[in-house]
């Protein structure tokens, strides 16, 4: 069990503000994120895109803006856990016992949920059938390409994770690969060798079919593809892998007893607390009167939570205000002269 | 202004009217009709405001802009039929405008 002042989750740049803040007034923090890096929707959506309304940061892309709030906490040292996701909260006495899908535990007052919209999930086949195989022989990520050797896969989407696995494993598994439409968003390079691939007969390319079907009895046996104008096929098939892109999903945070305001968790605005004493929700999954989902209003969100977070991590002590140019304090903790 | 029908996936419809400017994504959004998310507010990075457009009007709309296909891709069941609303801009010119949503967005 991991003891701390505050468990953030979402390591976006509301959760890396909010980090900072809680550096900066001396508590410390365990930051939690279901994606495997840091940076939240800004990475995973739009890294490249430039952001034109960050004060005082005339333009800057989804990524620049990570790296420099990354920047910005280095001094307090805190520690990240990604790829994993918060899947319970309970509260004991006046701590909250956090447990995470991983099997990680914190003992912690305070949890700030900076959430963004939940958390990124694979976007899932949308016939039934395939859920009775959701995990053995229908994935949607590949852990051990091993699995495949002489198998048949048959594989979903147009973006490079279906395009470079397509790739990858038609060197020693039977590859058919199916797109809704003839153009692919998958890097140039990757389009061209797949259809150098398909050609050659090396993977069978079916363009304007979606999946219709998965059967099999126990297991896998055979996926039917389907035209839009009816046409169907069937393909034999070990593996059904789908790659169709993440999308957002509340996830567990819906069963913490929080008040919901359809996908959002409402605040005051004096220190972002829900109705749950200890768990305070910054950022683009809280609301209230006038909130803008703007990364600005998620950093005045997480600096007020920060003192919202004093009160019960230091319940003893006065939380006093101080300047990042004038404290002496503030200084030793950043580790600047 | 523009009057647009929100057909739910189980037929039940919502006209309402829509002004100028705003797109039929927030058409939907201001008159809490159910069926869109717009997740991402409209920034064309998510593909929760997926709708069908019947071919007269899919032929009608302004084309659609690089990435929107790419977002498709990602939606829940699409068809060469499908735009994300948050791209549709409402015009005068699209008075009489008919959507249908999917059965869901995520």
């Amino acid at each position: 069990m991991i003891k701390t002042d505050v468990v953030i989750i979402g390591a976006g740049p509301t959760g890396l503000f909010c980090a900072h803040q809680l550096g900066i007034i001396g508590l410390k923090c365990e930051i939690v994120d279901n994606l495997d890096k840091i940076g939240g929707q800004c990475i995973e959506l739009y890294p490249d895109k430039p952001i034109y309304d960050i004060p005082a940061v005339p333009k800057c892309t989804g990524e620049e803006l990570t790296n420099n709030l990354i920047e910005q906490i280095k001094p307090f040292k805190f520690n990240f856990h990604l790829n994993d996701r918060v899947q319970e909260l309970t509260n004991e006495n006046d701590n909250w016992i956090v447990k995470t899908t991983s099997g990680k535990k914190f003992l912690t007052p305070n949890v700030v949920i900076a959430g963004g919209v939940g958390s990124f999930e694979p976007r899932k086949f949308p016939t039934k059938s395939a859920e009775k195989f959701d995990g053995t022989s229908v994935l949607y990520s590949i852990k051990d390409k091993t699995i495949f050797k002489d198998k048949s896969v048959v594989i979903f989407g147009g973006g490079d994770s279906a395009l470079d696995w397509a790739i990858e494993l038609s060197n020693t598994s039977k590859v058919s690969l199916i797109h809704r439409r003839d153009e692919f968003r998958g890097v140039p390079a990757s389009v061209k060798k797949i259809k150098e691939l398909s050609e050659k007969n090396i993977i069978k390319l079916f363009t304007k079919y979606s999946i219709k079907d998965v059967k099999g009895n126990g297991s896998l046996e055979e996926v039917e593809i389907k035209s839009e104008d009816g046409e169907s096929k069937i393909l034999k098939a070990d593996y059904v892998l789908g790659f169709f892109g993440l999308i957002m999903q509340l996830g567990p945070i819906a069963e913490w007893g929080l008040n919901l305001d359809k996908k959002v968790i409402p605040v005051n605005t004096e220190n972002f607390e829900t109705n749950k004493k200890g768990i305070f929700a910054i950022g683009d999954i809280c609301t209230y009167p006038g909130k803008l989902k703007l990364i600005l209003s998620g950093f005045h969100e997480g600096a007020l939570a920060a003192r919202g977070c004093f009160k019960y991590a230091r319940p003893n002590e006065k939380y006093r205000f101080e300047f990042t140019t004038a404290s002496s304090t503030i200084k030793d903790r950043l580790g600047v002269k | 202004m523009a009057k647009i029908k929100y057909i739910e996936h189980n037929g039940k419809e919502h006209i309402v009217e829509v002004q100028n400017g705003l797109t039929v994504m927030e058409g939907a959004v201001q008159n809490d009709i159910p069926g869109i998310d717009a997740d991402c507010g409209g920034s064309m990075s998510c593909a929760t405001c997926h709708v069908y457009v019947k071919e007269d009007w899919y032929n009608k709309l302004p084309k659609k802009e690089m990435g929107e296909d790419d977002m498709l891709d990602q939606a829940y069941e699409p068809n060469s039929k499908s735009r994300l609303s948050c791209q549709i801009m409402v015009s005068d010119d699209l008075d009489g405008l008919t959507v249908h949503m999917p059965e869901k967005q995520v």
